[in-house]
């Protein structure tokens, strides 16, 4: 099933940035980041849902990398 | 937990209790040799988990071996509240002169032990506590001293209790307490404690719940009963929706969504929060409303903990609506359980308006849950209300 609550956009620069990939992989708590073969980053779509909203990825990528997207109410988490 | 009546005389046993003269058989003939041993009359009781033992036919008599082999063989095919026993307890049938009840487990609300004692053993302590008030007595401890030979004292005197016999009841009631403390216990109770004609004192049936969240302190007890760890010791065996809702709450170890019991009801519980799920149980039915399971929801369960659940809770044939109720929460988060209960319900095939009664989770991130909540249409209630509230307005939208 699609995710219902919450939507991930991960820029394709971030995406492609090995070292933070594998940074995301690690602090997101609930697992909503893999690290593909490549190394490059991708979303674990079943996770989705499972988002907390800590900002701990946001924080971590560049400014305009990641943005977190509450699809309740349409609020954005970036920076 | 609960234990067999031969698995709580071992136990009492190891305590120094005094136990009557006996053993457990599996087969007739191994009952027929503990009675040829035993060379008297004897007892053989149905060792099952559930009460109501005597009324259906699993506690019978025998005065001679071949009375107790035939009996042994009725009773080890006799089903009590759908369980069959797992052996047959044969003992020496004591020649009572008196009976006494002796009793410890935890009070709530003075959120202490209390141990109680009745000169009225042999019959339910609720039915004595009712009818007969001056034959009870009681008395809360605390847990951080010793309990004394003085304070059982106290407690068994004050029923006008004397002598000798004062000082063998004394000696089983600290025992008694011993063993509740040391095996956490909820409940440890003798009823009947027999005084024999010869005036020495004898446990006649007994019965021991253990706190579920101490097993693993007791791994070596439980062991030593060869009690394995996926025994879950209720008094009947779980049926196939509990087996899956103990299922749903081991497989993510993120939060508690447990304890999920079944009813015949058409409201579904989403409930929980240190007690709240008995409050809010006992809410609904207050109301005429008809539950359709109880569980226990906390600690902050991951969204497909909750999805799984509500998906569970609604494949219960008869489930109208559910209900998602619990106490101001502070390690739970709201957003998270409402994520959860919707997905379910969407998954299950339904509309979360619908299916929804109410949904009453107040505290961490409420303003999330209620965003959510506010765009499936569900209707939802802030701390404002009080559970009793929204257990009555889930009966009123369900119906009884
Ligand atoms: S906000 Fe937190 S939980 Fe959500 S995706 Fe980012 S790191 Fe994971």
């Amino acid at each position: 099933m699609t995710a219902m609550f919450i939507r991930v956009d991960l820029d394709p620069s971030a995406a492609s940035d090995r070292e933070l990939a594998k940074k995301l992989a690690e602090i997101c708590p609930v697992n909503i980041f893999a690290q593909a073969p490549d190394g490059s980053a991708t979303i674990v779509e079943e996770n989705l849902d499972e988002c907390v909203l800590c900002e701990l990825c946001v924080e971590a990528a560049p400014p305009g990398g990641i943005r977190v997207v509450k699809l309740y109410d349409g609020a954005v988490l970036e920076r | 937990m609960r234990f067999y009546e031969f698995e709580c005389k071992l136990l009492l046993a190891k305590m120094g209790v005094p136990l009557p003269h006996g053993g457990t058989a599996s087969t007739p003939e191994q009952a027929r040799q503990l009675a040829t041993e035993l060379n008297a009359p004897v007892v053989l009781k149905s060792q099952v988990l559930s009460g109501g033992r005597m009324k259906a036919g699993g506690v019978k008599f025998a005065d001679t071996p071949e009375e107790a082999t035939n009996a042994a063989a009725e009773i080890l095919k006799l089903p009590i509240r759908d369980q069959l026993p797992v052996c047959v307890s044969v003992e020496a049938k004591a020649a009572v002169a008196k009976e006494y009840y002796l009793g410890v487990t935890y009070d709530a609300l003075a959120k202490k032990p209390v141990m109680i004692f009745s000169d009225m053993g042999g019959i339910d302590i609720e039915q004595v506590a009712e009818e007969h008030p001056d034959h009870i007595a009681t008395q809360h401890f605390s847990t951080l001293v010793p309990y004394t030979d003085f304070r059982a004292k106290e407690l068994i005197a004050s029923l006008g209790i004397t002598g000798g016999e004062l000082t063998a009841l004394t000696g089983i009631a600290t025992r008694l307490v011993r063993l509740f403390q040391q095996y956490d216990m909820t409940l440890a109770e003798i009823n009947p404690l027999g005084k024999l004609e010869d005036g020495s004192f004898v446990v006649l049936d007994c019965h021991l719940d253990m706190e579920d969240e101490a097993r693993e302190r007791h791994q070596a007890v439980l062991d030593a009963l060869g009690i394995s760890p996926d025994e879950t010791r209720q008094g009947r065996p779980p049926t196939d929706f509990e087996i899956r809702g103990a299922q749903v709450d081991a497989v993510d170890h993120r939060g508690v969504a447990g304890r999920v019991v079944e009813f015949d009801g058409n409201l579904g519980l989403v409930i929980g929060a240190g007690g709240g799920s008995l409050t809010i149980f006992d809410a609904v039915q207050k109301y005429g409303g008809k539950p359709a399971n109880y569980c226990e929801i906390g600690g902050n369960p991951s969204v497909n903990k909750a999805m799984e659940l509500t998906k569970l809770i609604l494949s219960k044939p008869g489930v109208e609506k559910i209900a998602v109720i619990m106490n101001v929460v502070s390690n739970t988060r709201a957003d998270i359980v409402a994520r959860g209960v919707i997905k379910g319900v969407v998954e299950s095939g339904h509309h979360p308006a619908e299916k929804i009664s109410i949904f009453r989770i107040p505290g961490s991130w409420e303003a999330d849950a209620f965003k959510i909540l506010g765009k499936y249409g569900v209707e939802y209630c802030d701390r404002s209300v009080s559970m009793s509230e929204a257990a009555r307005r889930a009966v009123e939208k369900t119906g009884a």
